[in-house]
């Protein structure tokens, strides 16, 4: 993949994070967001350009891009897929998912497959850990959307699917953007996607649906006993 | 008596378009700030006290008593942090809840906030959440053009700005004062304390730092009172808690109920173990809790209740195992992943987890002796407690928890040569999978 | 002046391991320990750096945490301080704490190579050490698998990294940030794989970088000159002082069977701490090249140069000085003498004595640089005898100063202590740094120093327009450089009388402050006493037992010069000076050409040798006792760290002399020979205790400078540069920066990235960069970075370059 150096919009973006901070170097994080967004990576270039607007040095940037696991030193596919290899998805399946996809892409973890004759877009893999969809298990992340309960077989085809170019949509969430677009609303600049997708997904909603069966609501408020008037005094002292 | 399930955060869920500003304010959404800009801020701070509101981030610190830490003599400006950096294996509340009630959390940002007299707050969510995080940006952006945000808000004279900053991966940046290092463009390495935050956080500032759901809750408890909230739960564990059911359930998903509800009762209503298949051991609140079994079943699911069974309430992260899951493979998975987020910045941690690994990764191939068990066991009592931060003494937890609830099981390894488990009949998809795997 | 705590009575009352102690408030528990004869074990810790707990050896179990309540977990000594009634139990008595601390020990070692043996930290490593006191005497790692990584990696040209070594107490890190103010090395990597590192092609390029290597409590970081070269336990450690700057550093000089093999830095609270500037610790090689000269030489018939016995050269030199000082002999009358600035104050002593008692002049000066007349008259009023304890401005003065004004100094550059002093106390909050110069340099702006942007020449204005700024907190440096910008220095002195603010001068080298103590200036005897004074000719004559001494102030060394090139003077007395140095390296190569007779002692063959007619060669400061004094008039004495019989002190040779002399008739004999019977006549002369100079005023009055062409070029030289007692660091000489000419932005923008300037001594093409505060009008390069140095190649002092762009 071929890095275009930073243009001047970039710049001028990653001088407007910088100032969204009361410290400009609070800027750093989704800055070097948006340098993945525009460079498909952390690049010496962008280290040195990150320091350069925080007046920082480029081995303190370097510490921080090295540090957080999002940030990557070599290009990822178009569409980067992390399936959930921690205990519960393991367990339920993960490794599983991991396994079939490492066979079918024939690659590696965190490594690009080879993008295909005919093959709109590229994919690469990597292990991740929670993602916070546990009653989702097994979870496969693409681009940092959610793709709830997944199987083997299933991640199979949708990473077919996201090769050949077709619309795939995040489980509950909006239809999936590239890496480097994901990348550059983490930055801070919206793409416009927050209404697709529901509110919440199935088993987010399991709890709710069964009290809504059986009228179970929090209390009413002018139904709480007064059983604490001793407190009142104290609260208005 | 409440009700078995008491929705209150998670009440918005099933609205239509529950995210935007409109379905919030149908639902009474953003009431809560005129009632607190009526209130004098330390008020507001008494009434989040007295309701007993305390951290649902895990520690359960009590929510009132952190902010009234904030020396307001103190000239510097003061913060509220949103800890948004939802990691702890099995936790999985604060995402949905963001991506479906964000308002609620802004809401909760404003009147804490304004209790704490800040007048900037930060909203730090973990970066691999693309689609929560436009939700959340998004919702900053209604509240801004409703006027609930931005200068004189609501002609109280009150200002708030508020940043929603993503994170870049790192399971570290949930402790607090790492999450300040995060925020403030560093390494996310956990910070010395004292200084405690409260005193100097965020740019060496007063800084309130404070989980999503523990922000989430402040609207009602000011909308509704503090006896309102304090007549759910327990005695010393007041209130509502979103708690999270993953693993071999019928039902995995978001139960909100008062705390101290029990996991059989939690059971119950998501249906049971998975068909045919019975509870083998659990995580209370994450897998940094110490493990449980089917003897606990009826503990209460508070703070005490957790504690007094050997445990930790954490953050009601209830991770379900059957009997097909082998727990030392379990535990090495959750060893692997500590070493993994490990900052580096101490050695027992540093050193510690790289050196469990290993002896777990030839206990599970059967290798090694029961000897390894205690060297185990020594090397956990070398990290509890002389880490520089709790991941270290999380990252005991399963092993410590494990080798006491099934020491046999680990011997079985040594006399099995290797694992006696099928990992492919845990799995959802069942042992087609194999099968899908080898044609 | 120290830096003790003011409220000794703020002490706190502890219990460790049984025994009561009390210790200042705040005092760390791993530090409490060290007074009852506890040493706990550490790493990350350091005194002077902030505390971190990163390596979690310190552990300990406090079981009243002095409020009755204990930890119930063991505490990092390094973090917790004192509170009154705490009762700490470190390894000695808790085996909790023990226990804790053998944990972290194995932990630590698991992955740690065991290549003790060819580890340069062998031997007096923290950790090869504490293992054995501290750390369980087998493995339990056995069978597993250790991290690895690729053997050293280049973190700079003189510092390597071994990462399998490093144990990431983050000691370098945080003395690159916190001390140095150089960020360029950082923690990268996460976890396990957590290393040090730095960005690609910025390599850790410090003037201090070598102090890491010091502190490292392993052997992760090594010396590319030192590596592989020595056991510690094989090396002899001698006491020494820096002789590169002003600053009189504490050093160490390691040596073996009488080779120096490297230098680390003392430990001296009231001057240096704990750290040295790269050229104190690296640049030694000078003394031990090709070019050292090991025997006399004497110009033969022939015109060549050829060796000579010790008695035969003594016996040419006094016979030449002796025909230099006859005026019927042809020729000027009387001998120059140029001191240097590299000088011990004993053997400038020598010198200062043998002018005034053998050769019967005044005509001496150490300024081997720029210089003015009132610059003399400056150091014989405001200079002269100040030191600590009688007035003087210290090293802790200036921690504790509200302000500190710099002026004509670069302490970076020119003197790395006091840089890093001020550093420290700027940001604890201490001290405003406010610096009169041309522009922000980068030791400025890690000083968050106040710039008053001045031109070169107008020091005299900028100085008496800080007015209010100015206070009894405040102290002001003036750098030698003052000396060039007339009325400079009267218009400090007169700011600091009006003030009351506190004044110091800082020279550049090591052995400047010494030379005026001894009396090596036209206008000053030894001890501060005034040529012009007769009470004090009368001090020196009695002491010295001599009739009279010489009652008129003599020449300068830019008089020195003009006057052997115009015939007036005969002869030339010469010590380790370059001509380079000087105010017009031409006129002096002339004035040593032209002169009748030239004596030079030196270390080295230098153009100066090769010119003379008697050569005679000096010990370098490794072979000889003596004693510097630094800037702030502090007595800074070291011994000889190695034997060498053939390496004679100057005292020794200038008495060989005096004694040939005398026995011709001329003069007395010198009276000392040694070191020791310097320093003792040296403790019984005293210090001049009557009025100071009251030399007649000098005219400071600044000449309009004519509005020629071109920029006004600022100059100043850097610390590591091509100074020649930096020869021979190839590794050292690697770190150096790139020469570059600083340029205003409308001239860069003019004449683009390569310029070329054009003065009155030459031409020069640099590279150009924009200086971004630089004041208009000007343009700054360093001194001797490039070619022979400015005033060779470029242009004289305070004179205009003319800068054209492109190649020239």
């Amino acid at each position: 993949m071929k890095n275009q150096s930073l243009d001047d919009k970039t710049l001028n973006e990653l001088r407007e994070i910088a100032g969204r901070y009361p410290e400009k170097r609070s800027g750093l994080l989704p800055m070097l967001h948006l340098v993945q967004s525009a460079q498909g990576k952390v690049t010496p270039e962008a280290i040195e350009a990150c320091a350069d607007i925080l007046d920082i040095s480029a081995a303190e940037v370097s510490g921080v891009a090295t540090f957080y696991t999002m940030y990557k030193r070599h290009a990822v596919g178009d569409f980067h897929v992390g399936v959930c290899t921690n205990t519960l998805c393991a367990v339920m399946g993960g490794d599983a998912i991991f396994d079939r996809l490492k066979e079918h892409l024939d690659i590696g973890n965190d490594e690009v497959a080879e993008q295909r004759q005919g093959d709109q877009y590229s994919v690469s893999l990597e292990h991740v850990e929670c993602n916070a969809a546990c009653d989702y298990a097994p979870v496969v992340m693409v681009n940092w959307e959610f793709m709830d309960n997944q199987t083997p077989e299933g991640a199979v085809q949708m990473v077919e699917a996201l090769r050949a170019g077709h619309d795939v949509r995040s489980t509950r969430g909006p239809r999936l953007c590239t890496w480097r677009e994901a990348e550059r609303v983490l930055a801070g600049f919206p793409d416009g996607r927050v209404d697709e997708g529901p509110a919440a997904g199935p088993a987010s909603l399991a709890g709710l649906a069964l009290a809504r069966e059986n009228g179970w609501k929090a209390p009413d408020v002018a139904a709480v006993p007064a059983v604490e008037a001793p407190k009142e005094g104290q609260a208005d002292a | 008596m409440p009700d078995t399930l008491t929705p209150v955060l998670t009440d918005m869920w099933d609205v239509d378009r529950a995210w935007t500003l409109p379905a919030y304010e149908a639902k009474g959404g953003y009431q809560s700030l005129d009632k607190a800009f009526a209130m004098k801020q330390d008020d507001v701070i008494a009434a989040v006290k007295d309701s007993g509101l305390r951290g649902r981030g895990g520690a359960g610190f009590p929510t009132g008593m952190k902010w009234s830490f904030i020396p307001q003599d103190n000239p510097r400006p003061k913060y509220l942090v949103v800890n948004a950096d939802e990691s702890e294996p099995g936790t999985c509340k604060d995402i949905p809840l963001m991506m479906g009630n964000p308002h609620v959390l802004v809401e909760g940002v404003i009147v804490s906030s304004y209790a704490i007299r800040a007048n900037k707050a930060f909203i730090y969510i973990r970066g691999e959440v693309l689609h929560v995080i436009r939700r959340v940006q998004a919702a900053v952006a209604e509240a801004y053009a409703a006027g609930h945000l931005g200068t004189n808000i609501h002609g109280s004279g009150y200002d708030l700005d508020v940043v929603v900053h993503a994170g870049a991966g790192a399971y570290i940046c949930g402790e607090e004062t790492a999450l300040l290092e995060g925020l403030e463009g560093r390494r996310g390495q956990p910070r010395l304390r004292p200084p405690f935050p409260a005193v100097a956080g965020l740019y060496a500032s007063p800084t309130v730092i404070n989980n999503v759901e523990s922000i989430a809750s402040v609207p009602s408890i000011i909308t509704n009172g503090a006896k309102w909230f304090a007549s759910m739960g327990t005695e010393k564990s007041k209130g509502f808690g979103i708690f999270s059911l993953s693993g071999h359930v019928q039902k995995p998903g978001q139960y909100e109920a008062p705390l101290g509800i029990t996991l059989r009762e939690l059971l119950d209503l998501a249906g049971g173990i998975r068909e045919g298949h019975d509870l083998k051991f659990w995580t209370p609140g994450g897998s940094s809790t110490p493990l449980l079994t089917a003897e606990h079943l009826d503990v209460p699911l508070d703070f005490e209740g957790v504690g007094a069974a050997g445990s930790m309430l954490g953050t009601r992260a209830l991770q379900i195992f059957d009997e097909t899951v082998c727990v030392v493979r379990a535990v090495l998975r959750w060893t692997e992943f500590y070493k993994h987020e490990s900052c580096g910045k101490c050695t027992p941690c540093r050193e510690g987890t790289w050196w469990l690994v290993q002896t777990l990764a030839r206990l599970e191939k059967g290798q090694g002796t029961e000897a390894d068990l205690d060297l185990l066991l020594d090397q956990c009592d070398n990290i509890l407690g002389r880490s520089f931060c709790a991941l270290g003494d999380g990252a005991t937890s399963p092993i410590s928890s494990s080798i006491q609830y099934f020491r046999d099981e680990y011997l079985a390894h040594l006399t099995h040569g290797g694992c006696p488990f099928d990992p492919a009949r845990s799995t959802v998809f069942g042992s087609a999978s194999t099968v899908e795997v080898s044609a | 002046m120290t830096t003790t705590p003011d409220k000794l009575t703020d002490l706190v009352n502890v219990t460790i391991d049984g025994i009561q102690v009390a210790v200042p408030k705040d005092t760390l528990v791993i530090r409490a320990a060290e007074q009852v004869g506890v040493q706990v074990p550490r790493f990350c810790d350091h005194p002077l750096l902030a505390p971190v707990g990163a390596c979690r050896q310190c552990l300990v179990d406090v079981p009243d945490a002095g409020n009755g309540r204990g930890f119930p977990k063991p505490q990092a000594s390094c973090t917790l301080p004192v509170a009154e009634g705490m009762v700490v139990n470190t390894q000695v008595t808790s085996p909790v704490a023990d226990k804790a601390q053998q944990g972290v020990m194995e932990f630590l070692l698991i992955n740690h190579p065991l290549d003790c043996p060819v580890c340069d930290k062998g031997g007096e490593c923290p950790l090869q050490n504490q293992a054995m006191s501290n750390g369980r005497g087998d493995s339990r790692f056995a069978g597993n698998i250790k991290r690895t990584f690729p053997k050293p990696i280049n973190l700079s040209p003189i510092v390597l990294l071994d990462r399998e070594r490093c144990i990431v107490c983050q000691r370098c890190t945080r003395f690159a940030d916190e001390i140095a103010g150089d960020p360029f090395i950082a923690l990268v990597e996460r976890g396990a794989e957590q290393q040090i590192g730095i960005a690609d092609d910025a390599p850790f390029l410090s003037y201090f970088s070598g102090n890491v290597i010091q502190i490292c409590p392993v052997g992760a970081l090594t010396s590319e000159a030192y590596r592989f070269r020595s056991r510690p336990f094989d090396l002899v450690s001698s006491p020494a002082v820096a002789e590169h700057d002003a600053c009189g550093s504490a050093i160490r000089v390691d040596h073996r069977r009488g080779k120096v093999m490297r230098r680390q830095s003392g430990d001296d609270p009231a001057v240096n701490e704990e750290w040295i500037t790269d050229k104190d610790r690296f640049a030694f090689a000078y003394a031990h090249g090709d070019d050292r000269i090991t025997y006399p030489q004497v110009r033969g018939t022939d015109g060549v140069l050829r060796p000579a016995s010790w008695p035969e050269a003594f016996a040419v030199a006094a016979r030449g000085l002796a025909a230099a000082m006859d005026a019927n002999a042809g020729g000027g009358s009387g001998v120059g003498v140029l001191t240097g600035g590299r000088l011990t104050v004993e053997d400038a002593y020598a010198y200062s004595k043998l002018a005034r008692v053998a050769l019967g002049t005044n005509d001496i000066d150490f300024r081997s640089r720029p210089l003015s007349a009132e610059e003399t008259a400056f150091l014989a009023q405001h200079v002269v005898l100040t030191a600590p304890g009688n007035g003087g401005v210290t090293y802790g003065d200036l921690e504790s100063a509200a302000k500190v004004v710099l002026v004509g100094l670069e302490p970076e550059d020119e003197a790395g202590a006091i840089w890093l002093r001020l550093r420290k106390s700027v940001l604890a909050g201490g001290t405003e740094v406010i610096a009169v110069a041309p522009y922000t340099s980068r030791g400025l702006s890690k000083l968050s120093a106040r710039l008053v942007p001045t031109v070169p020449g107008d020091e005299a204005a900028a100085l008496a327009d800080l007015g209010d700024d100015v206070d009894g907190g405040t102290v002001i440096l003036v750098g030698e450089r003052l000396a060039t910008s007339p009325g400079a220095l009267t218009a400090a002195a007169d700011l600091a009388a009006r003030s009351g603010a506190r004044l110091a001068w800082v020279p550049r080298r090591a052995g400047d402050r010494g030379a005026i103590e001894a009396g090596c200036l036209p206008n000053l005897l030894p001890g501060g006493r005034p040529v012009a004074d007769a009470g004090a000719r009368v001090d020196i004559a009695t002491a010295w037992g001599v009739d009279s001494l010489t009652e008129t102030e003599g020449r300068d060394a830019d008089g020195i010069v003009a006057a052997l090139a115009a015939g007036e003077l005969g002869g030339l007395l010469i010590a380790g000076v370059d001509p380079a140095d000087t105010t017009d390296p031409a006129a002096t190569r002339a004035a040593i050409k032209a002169a009748g007779f030239v004596v030079a002692l030196d270390l080295r063959e230098t153009e100066v040798t090769r010119a003379a007619d008697v050569v005679l060669p000096v010990a370098p400061v490794t072979d000889k006792a003596g004693t510097f004094v630094n800037w702030e008039g502090r007595v800074r004495p070291f011994d000889a760290a190695l034997r060498n019989p053939a390496s004679l002190p100057e005292v020794r040779i200038l008495a060989g002399i005096a004694t040939e002399l005398s026995s011709l008739g001329v003069g007395a004999p010198l009276g000392l020979r040694t070191v020791e019977q310097t320093r003792a006549e040296m403790a019984q002369l005293g210090p001049w205790d009557g009025e100071r100079n009251a030399s007649a005023a000098v005219d400071t009055a600044v000449e309009p400078v004519e509005a020629t062409d071109g920029l006004v070029l600022s100059t100043w030289k850097q610390s590591i540069d091509n100074g020649r007692m930096q020869d021979g660091d190839k590794y050292l000489k690697a770190t150096a920066r790139t020469p570059v000419a600083l340029l205003p932005q409308d001239v860069f923008d003019a004449c683009g990235p390569t310029v070329t300037l054009t003065g009155d001594r030459g031409s020069v093409t640099l590279p150009a960069e924009v200086g971004d505060d630089l004041v208009a009008g000007v343009v700054w390069v360093p001194a001797n970075s490039f070619g022979a140095g400015v005033l060779s190649d470029l242009a004289s002092p305070g004179s205009r370059v003319r800068v054209e762009g492109g190649q020239g």
